[in-house]
């Protein structure tokens, strides 16, 4: 899948790099769907031998390609929700020097990297790559409820159902951006949906 | 009038520690309280030494939330240009001094989730502040402090008097050495590293965590750089329209003041990036020694900084 690239914008909107192994004894990768590949990318032996990898499949079939690089462990979830805890208990029994890779969406990079922040990683030392869908997590300003994989502009907040603006502002405490009513002024008036980058 | 703002004091004690560092307190002169700091911070001595004028960075060790009085231990260095020599041999207690107002370029990182402190000789001072303000908010720390000997070991006593868990003391003479490999070995994510002392400890230091895969964020260090003593030079100031000889003593920050050149500054340490100074047009060699500009920038020979960097050439000419 060629990879897609973001248009720059404000500041406050994260920017993806391109996975390179590091020097380090521990080495986490966390990834979803074909967050998969830039993982493929960059594994040698030596580097599997001292990887955890945490990876969510949504729906691909890439897991059998990463199980068999024979990293030191491997973890298939079946959703973030779901794999959240085991990551937490990874970074809390983690000791400096740990280098942590993120790959593929963007609600998986921001989520795991605000839990990475807790534990005490510097953001900057987090490496990042965006690998396949471009949908975005996130946030209703008004009832702060966070809509996952939202791929249009405007969307419907899934909580208070407010047509929302997709904003490029971002958070990385909460690991979305903002979205922002869209028809305050003129309740109804709400211009046509489209795809985000269309 | 540049640097942070001044505060006339009082010196109200003067102890001699060891042979070779002494510690000075200051109390304000109208009686008011200091500003507090926090811990890490520096304040800018001013002495004033016949007719040289000289403004040196010493680091606040007293407790940062004590507003009655700042101190400072002062190493002697006989070989220096005479700051320290000048605090030693005459300053008394009662004499009046200027200070400028605490500046903070070695501040505790307070996201982190431990601090790992190491300290070589007079490099001990920040962390005295710091561990007070640390243990203050139940902070998480760990000293490793390396001196030359018993009789050299400022504040030995006293750390491991109060904090006979979290201070580890190594006297060189005694063969004694910080384990860093070891040491570093399964820190908890989180740790930060904050480093004080000679160059070549800071970069073992430094070298070692990178080597490591320890990220550059969580790596914390000091060091202040006193001007060298070097060939006289000549440099034209094109804003202030003068031409100024810069002292084999002097600094090029200090020999622009000398001549009414209000030129900017905080740290006079090379390690802020206050004075930092474009280039016009030079003819011969910079010697870079700051800590600021990178390597690129060095060699472009488009910046300097004059607190500490000096010029062996024909010209030199600067936009100040
Ligand atoms: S005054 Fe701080 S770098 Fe020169």
């Amino acid at each position: 899948m060629p990879k897609f690239e973001f248009p720059t914008s404000i500041l406050s909107r994260p920017v993806y790099g391109v996975l390179e192994a590091r020097a380090g004894h521990q080495h986490l990768m966390i990834a979803d769907a074909e967050g998969a590949e830039a993982i493929l990318d960059i594994a040698t032996p030596d580097l599997m031998a001292k990887t955890h990898i945490i990876y969510i499949p949504k729906g691909t079939d890439f897991a059998d390609e990463l199980r068999a690089l024979n990293p030191a462990q491997f973890y298939q979830g079946p959703s973030y929700a779901a794999s959240v805890s085991r990551i937490q208990r990874v970074l809390q029994d983690a000791a400096m020097g740990l280098q942590l890779y993120l790959a593929g969406t963007e609600g998986l990079m921001g989520q795991v990297q605000s839990e990475a922040m807790k534990a005490g990683i510097p953001h900057t030392a987090i490496q990042t790559e965006h690998r396949g869908s471009t949908a975005r997590r996130m946030q209703c300003v008004h009832c702060k409820g966070i809509t996952e994989d939202v791929a249009t502009d405007p969307f419907q907040c899934s909580h208070c159902n407010l047509n929302l603006f997709v904003r490029d502002h971002y958070s990385r405490r909460i690991a979305a951006y903002q979205a922002v009513c869209i028809d305050a002024e003129d309740p109804g008036y709400v211009p046509a949906q489209k795809g985000l980058y269309e | 009038m540049s640097g942070a703002e001044k505060i006339t004091v009082r010196v109200t004690e003067v102890t001699s520690l060891n042979e070779l560092v002494t510690r000075f307190r200051f109390e304000r002169l109208d009686g008011a309280l200091l500003p507090t700091f926090s811990g890490g911070a520096h304040t800018v001595v001013e002495m004033k030494d016949g007719d040289v004028t000289r403004l040196n960075p010493y680091s606040l060790m007293s407790d940062p939330f004590d507003q009655t009085a700042y101190t400072i231990s002062v190493r002697r260095d006989d070989e220096g240009r005479g700051g320290s020599l000048f605090l030693h041999n005459s300053v008394r207690v009662g004499d009046e001094m200027v200070i400028s107002n605490p500046v903070n370029l070695f501040s505790l990182d307070l996201r982190a989730k431990k601090h790992l402190m190491i300290a070589g000789g007079i490099g001990i001072t920040p962390f005295l502040a710091q561990i007070k303000q640390l243990d203050r908010a139940h902070g998480n720390w760990e000293l490793h402090y390396a001196c030359r000997s018993v009789a050299l070991g400022s504040y030995v006593d006293y750390l491991t008097s109060t904090h006979p868990n979290d201070v580890n003391v190594y006297y060189d003479d005694q063969e004694q050495a910080i384990d860093l490999e070891n040491l570093y070995s399964g820190q908890p994510l989180g740790t930060h590293v904050y480093v004080c002392g000679p160059k070549g400890m800071i970069n073992w230091v430094r070298g070692k965590a990178a080597e490591l895969g320890w990220p550059r964020e969580a790596i914390h260090y000091e060091e202040f750089l006193a001007p060298q003593p070097g060939k006289p030079f000549e440099v034209k100031l094109a804003v202030s329209n003068k031409v100024i000889q810069v002292g084999e003593q002097e600094s090029l920050l200090e020999a622009m003041e000398r001549s009414g050149v209000d030129a900017p500054y905080l740290c006079r340490g090379g390690a802020c990036g206050m004075c930092e100074t474009r280039v016009i047009d030079y003819t011969g060699n910079f010697i870079h020694r700051d800590h600021w500009l990178d390597d690129e920038e060095h060699s472009s020979g488009e910046k300097i900084m004059p607190c500490v960097s000096r010029f062996e050439g024909k010209t030199l000419v600067l936009d100040r």
